[in-house]
């Protein structure tokens, strides 16, 4: 199996404190990996290693078999176009219309005629399931439609992979099956990868590939969406239960 | 040793600061020297930053202008030196006043409007948006603002040293009985146009100073609504200290020969 990135043994400190420690994550080329595990557990630490916003204070960070935790802003910045990032709060530009929103990474990065991108814009927004927002600001949209202009502009570049931090959480259930099958949907089309960070167990079955599980710093579980369902773990099994009892502490 | 350790602590945050603000201004610079300049950008921040402090700049002169001018109109007529009110309201003005008064009119206004944007856009994960895009903010979001300040405030310093002039004179006339023909000669005479420039210059300073202190300030925050507020309030202070500073090292260097 290729990997698209893997982390090599990576701690990360805020201060005194211990995010991640000694973490190792293969993420697997051309598949969904969901990442599992309590609020503050370092979740989305994770994915800003992965594209490089955050470095670690030890171990390695590959993407793609080069080693970005040695490459210098520039590379970075390059590195980052192929990497698209659906952020949890979606951190679309308020001063912008969602159209120019989605626009960004093409106007600043292609040399695209505008009448070009202005149909790609409008294409991408239909593809996650948005038409005729492309005037309206984020502040006037609906916090489903907030998150897929996110993913609009996330995936307008066609990425190599997608992340994906909490992608359904706060929406309703039908929402959140949309946004589920749009995830599913974008993998495909752009033949990717995506990592995605979820708490919402329905929508991992659903669509992981791969399911790692995240606590107390390190990948406890690691497998498939039934590998880690039958996983004799008593962490993993409080956790998919969403039991008090357990060797979780709350 | 609570003492020392605090202060010891201060300093290193002190020289942490510094040395984050000169980075971040290198990091400008040469976006600037590159000529990767977003000129649309540009002029919308000249215009959101500059032109809406028209009228706060035009106020504060004005009243600065008046009172300097009651203050020193009255003696200098009981001293038999009235002719010479006008050049030292102008000379004043275009040295210290004009670029003094709109710095720090835009400093409070402007410096603080930056901060809170940039600070927003931390906190609503916007900054990181723009990394994840392969964008700089330093390119998209710091130099038009730098650029906006930088022409702008010699402009608003222009105005300042105009209406402070003005208010200067219309009060002269009214308590010292002083004629506008004297007090232009006497401005004229005590001011020569160099001095103008080298105010604007100082003021230019200014606003690099207030742009970079802003953006420094919104773009370090952390946590939340809080920690905006706290980056505004950061900026304001820090913007306006350095500013005095600065006015000071300037005016050394550029006046007293
Ligand atoms: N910039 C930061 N400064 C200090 N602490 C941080 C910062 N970012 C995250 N943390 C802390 O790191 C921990 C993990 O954060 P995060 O990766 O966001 O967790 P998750 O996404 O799993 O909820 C949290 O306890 C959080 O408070
Ligand atoms: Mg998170």
């Amino acid at each position: 199996m290729a990997l698209w990135a893997r982390l090599d043994d990576v701690s990360v400190r805020y201060g005194p404190k211990i995010i991640v420690q000694n973490l190792s994550l293969d993420i697997v080329e051309g598949a969904i990996t969901c990442i599992i595990g309590l609020s503050g557990a370092g979740k989305s630490t994770i994915l800003r290693l992965l594209n490089g916003l955050k470095k670690p204070d030890s171990g390695r960070v590959f993407v793609q078999e080069n080693d970005i935790t040695e490459m210098r802003e520039r590379d970075l910045i390059e590195l980052r176009r192929t990497i698209g990032f659906a952020f949890q709060f979606s951190a679309l530009f308020d001063s912008l219309t969602v159209g120019e929103n989605v626009a960004l990474p093409l106007r600043e990065h292609s040399k695209m005629k505008d009448q070009e991108i202005r149909k790609l814009v409008s294409e991408t927004l239909d593809s996650v399931g948005l038409a005729h927002v492309e005037e309206r600001f984020p502040a006037e949209l609906s916090g489903g439609m907030v998150k897929r202009a996110g993913f609009a502009r996330a995936v307008i570049t066609n990425p190599k992979a997608v992340l994906y931090d909490e992608p359904t959480t706060g929406l309703d259930p039908i929402i959140t099956h949309v946004l589920t099958d749009t995830i599913v949907k974008l993998r495909e089309r752009l033949n990717g990868t995506a990592v995605v960070i979820s708490h919402d167990l329905e929508s991992i079955y659903m669509m992981a590939d791969y399911i790692a599980m995240l606590f107390e710093g390190a990948i406890v579980a690691y497998g498939t969406v039934d590998e880690i369902r039958r996983s004799p773990n008593p962490i993993v099994q409080q956790f998919l239960q969403g039991s008090e009892v357990g060797p979780i502490p709350i | 040793m609570k003492v020392l350790e605090d202060a010891g602590r201060g300093t290193t945050n002190a020289f942490a600061y510094a040395g984050g603000v000169a980075e971040l201004f290198a990091d400008a610079l040469r976006f600037i020297v590159g000529l990767r300049i977003r000129v649309g950008a540009t002029v919308d921040q000249a215009y959101l930053l500059g032109v809406q402090s028209v009228s706060i700049v035009i106020l504060t002169s004005l009243f600065t202008g008046m009172v300097f001018s009651l203050e020193s109109a009255v003696q200098a007529v009981q001293y038999g030196v009235g002719n010479l009110v006008g050049g030292l309201v102008a000379f004043t003005a275009a040295r210290e006043l004009g670029p003094m008064l709109s710095a720090v009119v835009v400093a409070g206004r402007t410096g603080a409007a930056i901060a809170a944007e940039l600070g927003s856009m931390v906190v609503t994960e916007q900054i990181e948006a723009l990394q994840s895009l392969g964008l700089s903010p330093t390119r998209m979001l710091v130099v038009p603002r730098l650029l906006a300040l930088l022409i702008m405030l010699p402009l608003l310093t222009v105005l300042a040293d105009i209406i402070s002039i003005i208010g200067g004179m219309w009060v002269a006339g009214i308590y010292a009985h002083i004629s506008q023909e004297s007090f232009i000669t006497s401005a004229r005479s005590a001011v020569p146009f160099e001095d103008v420039l080298k105010g604007l210059f100082k003021s230019a300073v200014f606003g690099v100073i207030i742009a970079i202190i802003g953006s420094y300030q919104g773009l370090r925050t952390r946590g939340g609504a809080a920690g905006v507020g706290k980056a505004t309030t950061g900026a304001v202070v820090t913007s306006i200290i350095l500013i005095f500073i600065f006015n000071f090292a300037l005016s050394y260097v550029l006046f007293a020969h």
